[in-house]
């Protein structure tokens, strides 16, 4: 079975988010880019499957939307493990325009499972998942957070109001993980990433899709309100401030 | 094709260097990022959070984060893949270290392993000695240590009293003595120890076993900073050493102290980056949350002034190391080449830059001690608290200015091998402060400043050179071959060249940068240069009227005198405003930036 993890290139998460000067775009100078958090989960939980020969995994590709800029991203992927990369040279525009990319990345590669992340620590869009699946018209299992082979077949475990629900699912699907999935991303090793300049990155032009939505504008949230310290002691000042000056009393 | 032209060691005082021969941190490529990102990784995920328990010295956690670190193949960068490391280059060795710089007491125990207690037997050891020891320290199956200093022999490292004697059978070496700051000797397997075969005057190694019989330690000593490192004094009683284990010739061994202390120093510059990084983050981290009469101290001009400064002293290190790092890179790369010896030719390029190494290794210990100490000072009374991290930064810093050669040795042989290098007529060191005197006397009031930034910058350099050739000649000619008692003047002679050094790999990097970015990228960076260069020439005309007035009288006096005057003379520059256009954007992105 091929894995294919859909990787999104995000700023690292201490990034200091900057707007263009009419608000309109993500100003991304100076940016370190990683790969998303719940991405870099699957791709771990991929690599443990592979690496555990009782499982049905011959394969690992990983694959971005992205200009050239997001290919260290994608390295960074090969030096943990993937055995090979795809680039869709474009920009991304919205979450439709990037799930139709990757789906049809996914349609055209015989891949048996696609992983995407919950969502991206950068948009928080939470939508390409389930695009794909709808996209391609292949199943799609939400918020996994197990992943395991019995008998050769695909057992994912969600979680669920105050519990847990075991479903299998037979391939192709989509299999949308979230944290859980894998213990700890893992850092790439010199041996991986002297390897990773070997493995094939593979640049593919982008598939007509259109876009349904358009940024019109972007704001900061208002900065916090001073923090006023009240002593253990003066409850009545306590009182006295949530009544009358934050009024939630 | 022609051949490309090396740089040579303490070059840079009698020619220009281009912008083509240094290296800039802005030219790593994607895999040394990646290098550098999984090192951050490491110690992110592997060391912080365990930061306490290190410096508890809790049982076997420094050695397994070490055998962590080899899985990963991070004590292996640099060796060579025929001995299960990585093959990596001078410059990516520096790169890591410098990440790793910021983990405390860990990155001393990597050091350790990675430089001293590896290197020796890597560069000196025949085919049987790495063939034995050098993949298993490479992967972390060994850890290696280095035994030089004893209770009577520091700075005077040959002086040591460690015997080896010849068994009578010929088959070993019996050594007796005591060494001690041994790091990493708590845990080592393999220790490169020095020792006086019979009567010899001078020092030959060999390689030690951890289980060899009559190797004995001292508990771990209690220490200032860097608690976490294992530090120990070994003992070595009628120990037999296999004579295979002798590592190079009869009597080398101080030769190959010296030259792993070169390049142990280069690396301590850049180990020192790291965690100069690690403590301006705290510090602006802090500023930034602090608040003091309704107002976060970061506004504040006085903390800004030292935000920006922390900045200034760390980009300027680094500005020099990774400059001094290609013209090695290179040198190694001409010196194998040429050679037969791998080993022994990487370590004669390493002798080669010892000015430059020393340069590196005072100035950024230096610079880093006044980082962690302004970083405690923004902190104020919690930066005297055990409870944030300032305080471990504070002090971990103290003994960079103490391991690999004092910060004084260094000034000393610094300034002693560019004498050499001049004496030897391989810079030409004399003739050109013969010039440089009679432009003085030529010279009617301080030289017309170019036109043009960049070209400012490097007419201050240019000049500041000539102080320090002058200098140079004067003090020779005065004290002949009694020059070496002559610590103080000697010492101001060599904080002239470092600060050179620096000045200049400041104004190459922003040349560079400028020619990869445009100019108008790169302003804040050129506020950077506008306050270091400024406050370098000030350093430079003290320290040389220092020496001058302790040495000169008549003429060479007046003209030393003048030619101070002269040439370290440089525009005003509005200090305050450079400063806090570089302290707002380090509190801007509330983390170092640059």
């Amino acid at each position: 079975m091929r894995i294919l993890i859909c990787i999104s290139n995000v700023p690292d998460t201490t990034t200091k988010v900057k707007f263009s000067t009419d608000n309109t775009s993500f100003d991304d100078g100076g940016v370190q880019w990683i790969i998303n958090p719940w991405d870099e989960l699957a791709l771990t939980r991929a690599m443990e499957l592979k690496e555990d020969a009782s499982n049905p995994v011959s394969n690992v590709t990983v694959v971005t939307v992205g200009s050239p800029a997001a290919e260290p991203t994608l390295r960074k992927a090969l030096a943990i493990g993937a055995d090979d990369a795809i680039r869709v040279d474009a920009v991304s525009t919205d979450a439709h325009f990037v799930a139709s990319q990757l789906a049809a990345v996914a349609a055209n590669g015989d891949f048996g499972v696609v992983l995407c992340g919950i969502e991206s620590s950068d948009y928080n869009g939470s939508a390409v998942g389930g695009m794909i699946s709808e996209i391609m018209g292949i199943p799609s299992v939400s918020a996994v957070s197990e992943f395991k082979f019995d008998g050769g077949e695909v057992v994912l475990s969600r979680d669920i109001d105050g519990g847990k629900e075991e479903v299998s699912v037979p391939a192709p699907f989509v299999a949308i993980v979230q944290k859980g999935i894998a213990k700890e991303p893992r850092i790439a090793a010199m041996r991986g990433i002297m390897m990773a300049r070997k493995k094939p990155l593979q640049v593919v032009p982008a598939a007509d899709a259109e876009s349904f939505t358009a940024y019109q504008a972007f704001a900061m949230p208002e900065p916090k309100a001073p923090c006023k310290m009240v002593d253990a002691d003066n409850v009545k000042e306590l009182v006295n401030l949530l009544q009358n000056e934050a009024k939630v009393l | 094709m022609e051949e490309k032209k090396l740089i040579t060691g303490g070059e840079f005082l009698v020619k220009e260097t281009s912008p083509d021969d240094i290296f800039i941190p802005e030219e790593l490529d994607e895999e040394q990022r990646m290098i550098g990102e999984s090192c951050k990784d490491f110690l992110e995920t592997e060391v912080f959070p365990v930061v306490d328990r290190i410096d508890a010295q809790e049982e076997g956690l420094m050695r397994s984060l070490l055998e962590k670190s080899g899985e990963l193949g991070l004590l292996g960068i640099t060796i060579p893949e025929e001995y299960d490391g990585f093959g990596q280059n001078f410059i990516t060795a520096m790169y890591s270290s410098e990440v790793l710089g910021a983990g405390y007491s860990y990155a001393v125990a990597y050091s350790c392993h990675t430089g001293i207690g590896t290197l020796p037997i890597l560069y000196y050891g025949n085919e049987e000695q790495r063939a034995k020891y050098v993949s298993k320290l490479a992967t972390g199956e060994l850890i290696g240590a280095y035994c030089l200093t004893e209770p009577g022999a520091g700075s005077d490292a040959n002086s040591g009293t460690t015997k080896a004697v010849l068994s009578e059978d010929g088959k070993h070496y019996i050594v007796n003595g005591a060494k001690m700051w041994i790091t990493n000797a708590g845990f080592a397997d393999v220790f490169t120890v020095f020792a006086k075969i019979d009567n010899d005057r001078v020092l030959s190694a060999f390689i030690l076993e951890r289980d060899y019989e009559g190797i004995t330690f001292n508990p771990e000593e209690k220490k200032l900073g860097i608690k976490g490192s294992s530090t120990r004094q070994v003992f070595f009683n009628d120990v037999k050493v296999p004579v295979e284990n002798m590592l190079g010739k009869r009597g080398e061994g101080f030769r190959i102290a010296l030259n792993i202390l070169h390049m142990g120093r280069i690396k301590l510059g850049a180990n020192v980056i790291g965690s100069a990084k690690k403590a301006i983050d705290q510090s602006v981290q802090y500023a930034n949350e602090r608040k003091q009469f309704n107002c976060l101290i970061s506004q504040f001009g006085a903390i800004k002034h030292k935000l920006a400064e922390q900045v200034i002293q760390t980009f300027a290190t680094e500005c020099s190391v990774y400059r001094a790092s290609k013209a090695l890179d290179n040198a190694i790369t001409h010196s194998v080449a040429n050679g037969d010896d791998k080993g022994r030719d990487t370590m004669e390029a390493f002798n080669q830059f010892a000015v430059e190494a020393a340069a590196m290794k005072v100035f950024g210990s230096e610079a880093l001690d006044y980082v962690v100490d302004e970083g405690v000072q923004i902190h104020g009374g919690m930066g005297y608290s055990a409870e944030m991290f300032i305080d471990k930064g504070y002090r971990d810093s103290r003994i960079n200015r103490i391991f690999e050669g004092t910060n004084e040795i260094n000034r000393l042989l610094l300034v002693d091998s560019v004498l050499k290098k001049g004496a030897k007529k391989v810079l030409p060191v004399m003739e050109l402060a013969e010039k440089a005197f009679e432009e003085v006397k030529a010279m009617n009031g301080i030289p017309a400043p170019a036109e043009g930034w960049i070209e400012e910058k490097d007419q201050y350099v240019a000049n500041q050179k000539k102080v320090v050739l002058m200098l140079l000649k004067a003090a020779s000619e005065k004290f002949n071959r009694t020059l070496v008692t002559e610590q103080e003047i000697l010492s101001n002679i060599s904080d002239c060249i470092i600060q050179v050094y620096v000045a200049e790999s400041v104004v190459l990097r922003l040349k560079k940068m400028e020619a990869m970015k445009g100019e108008e990228a790169c302003k804040i960076y050129r506020d950077m240069a506008d306050v270091f260069v400024y406050d370098a020439a000030a350093r430079i005309a003290k320290f040389a009227r220092d020496a001058t007035y302790s040495f000169a009288y008549g003429e060479v006096r007046d003209l030393l005198e003048k030619g101070i005057n002269n040439f370290t003379w440089v525009a005003g520059v509005n200090v305050k405003e450079a400063r806090r256009r570089i302290a707002d954007q380090l509190i801007d992105e509330n983390k170092y930036c640059f």
